[in-house]
């Protein structure tokens, strides 16, 4: 009998981890920020989050600008949704203002706000499909989030960056194009994000990379401060638009999905019924706008002159007009005294504007309470124990976008 | 029985007395002050108590107020009863030049980052915080930018080579 004892050198099975710097600038991570993580063998013992890396200020900057020229900063933050962004900062002054819109404008932006809610999402959507393996979604969807820049093109004539509205309503009446192309996406939508899930959602593949990693209880989501899909995938029906409506949402009827073990796969599939929703939504506010007749079918904007940057057009034919551009454009008009802090929900969930105006030209201290920054702690605890390849995933299924990081 | 601001405020008075101070209600909003050696124990108690429930932290930021000598840091927090959807916000006072205050990262995950932005703006510091640093600016920065001594710059001013700023 020889000795079946495999004799090993010494020390030859390291016992200590690996670290790996997942970022800045890594594909998997989908925008600018740093992931350290320890791994034992292929597993994450821990890590540690750096951001930061596209921090501009927009606290500060705010605090010398006047209230129309923050809305180009607030696009900045939560990139792949930025009317969401728009249209919260907007309602925001309009509330320290005490400005009361008319129904048309607020079903127009409901309009916009639910279109950036289903791009955020398609996004994110399609991006965790990209991570377990799936490219075919993502080219597939990408389509139609042309289709619904190509809508905000129509409204305020650019894409990305929106800056889409101003304080009181729109800078337009939407055209007859911007309703075309808002038809034709109601139309063919929702056979493709049928399509979609057919590609995912009983895919066996994707079910196991996502099921059960990357979860977290509803008790341990709320203390981190989650909000949005994410935390509805938990279990928690917390939206804000339900608990406290904004720009008459308490006219719509839609359903808040939840989910059960907040993980990868929840996430997925409340993002997907959160589409269906929206596009319900879309559905009913067109149908509400429609109905408007005559000179009702052109309003787009409340009448509150001293705050309401005037068209253009009117400027140069118009007294009042040009007076008032005057005043807005040079910082004459002051904001009343007041603390505000309104909330929407954004794509990613609650994002909040604390507004503090001491009765001069701009805010004395504006705060955005962006939800990214807040659930992203949650990481190390989301990812330990699990292999690295899933870790990227849930950095994906939980929708980090590094602008709304770093404010 | 739905929570409403005059019972809040009547719970938050038979516990703490005439420590809290400048009730109001902007827009709505429940707002009082408290001093800065009580905000855990307040948030505690909104958190236990069987009727208030605020369990929810929707944030923490700081505000600068020069002209309030002696307690020119305000620390402002935001917490939400999700159950009866209600919201608080109560801000605390400190001197700028010990700005202590008590962390609240015990009860709270989330306020975590939320203080170490907080210390990076406004150099708060939240005593017995686990990790207290910088988060979104560079480590060797030497100030705290928020400040209301740091004005942003003008952007008239002509002794700077605009060519290098793109202006020229």
């Amino acid at each position: 009998m020889h000795d079946r004892h495999i004799k090993l050198p010494e020390r030859s099975i390291e016992k200590t981890t690996t670290t790996l710097n997942l970022g800045p600038t890594h594909p998997a991570t989908h925008g600018v920020f740093q992931n350290i993580l320890e791994l034992d063998g292929e597993r994450v013992v821990s890590s540690e989050q750096t951001v930061g890396y596209i921090h501009r200020a927009f606290e500060k900057i705010a605090e010398r600008r006047p209230l129309y020229q923050i809305t180009p900063l607030t696009d900045r933050m939560n990139y792949c949704s930025s009317p969401i962004n728009n249209m919260g900062w907007h309602i925001t002054c309009e509330k320290l203002l005490q400005i009361k819109l008319p129904k048309r404008v607020d079903y127009l932006r409901i309009i916009i706000m639910e279109l950036a809610r289903i791009s955020d999402h398609l996004i994110c959507n399609s991006i965790v499909g990209v991570d377990t393996g799936a490219f075919t979604g993502f080219l597939y969807v990408m389509q139609y989030r042309e289709l619904i820049y190509e809508i905000y093109e129509e409204v305020c004539g650019s894409r990305l960056t929106t800056n889409i509205g101003r304080i009181g309503g729109f800078e337009r009446n939407f055209t007859d194009t911007a309703f075309r192309k808002l038809e034709k996406f109601l139309d063919e939508y929702p056979r493709v994000l049928a399509e979609f899930e057919n590609l995912f959602t009983r895919n066996r593949i994707f079910m196991e990379r996502t099921m059960g990693i990357g979860g977290i209880s509803a008790e341990r989501a709320l203390n981190y401060g989650f909000t949005g899909p994410n935390l509805r995938a938990a279990g928690v029906d917390y939206d804000v638009r339900a608990h406290s409506p904004y720009s008459s949402y308490e006219d719509f009827e839609f359903n808040i999905p939840v989910g059960n073990t907040g993980d990868n796969y929840d996430r997925f599939l409340v993002r997907n019924e959160e589409m269906r929703q929206s596009l319900s939504l879309i559905r009913q506010a067109y149908q509400k706008v429609q109905e408007f007749k005559g000179t009702e079918a052109d309003v787009f904007h409340a009448d509150t002159p001293e705050y309401y940057l005037p068209e253009k057009q009117d400027v140069y034919t118009k007294m009042e007009a040009l007076i008032y551009h005057f005043k807005i454009v040079m910082g004459e008009t002051d904001i009343p005294k007041g603390e505000v802090y309104q909330a929407v929900e954004g794509g990613n969930g609650e994002l909040g504007f604390y507004l503090i105006s001491d009765g001069g030209r701009s805010p004395y201290r504006l705060r955005f309470r962006r939800p990214c920054f807040i659930y992203y702690q949650a990481y190390d605890e989301l990812v330990k124990g699990s292999m690295l390849s899933d870790a990227i995933v849930t950095l994906s299924s939980l929708n980090l976008i590094a602008g709304e990081m770093d404010g | 029985m739905a929570l409403t601001n005059e019972i809040i405020r009547q719970r938050i008075t038979e516990r703490f007395g005439d420590q809290i101070t400048e009730w109001d209600e902007p827009y709505g909003l429940l707002t009082f002050t408290a001093p800065k050696t009580i905000n855990l124990k307040l948030l505690q108690f909104l958190y236990d108590d069987p009727e208030l429930r605020f369990r929810f932290l929707t944030d923490i930021c700081a505000v600068h107020y020069p002209n309030r000598t002696g307690e020119e840091l305000a620390v402002v927090y935001h917490v939400h009863n999700l159950v009866d959807n209600i919201r608080l916000r109560f801000k605390v006072f400190t001197d700028i030049n010990k700005p202590d205050v008590f962390t609240v990262t015990k009860l709270y995950e989330a306020a975590n980052w939320l203080e170490r932005e907080t210390y990076d703006y406004f150099g708060i510091n939240f005593i017995g915080h686990p990790n207290l640093k910088r988060i979104l600016n560079v480590d060797e920065m030497d100030y705290f930018p928020m400040r209301k001594e740091f004005p942003m710059e003008d952007q008239t001013r002509r002794d700077k080579d605009d060519e290098m700023f793109g202006r020229g």
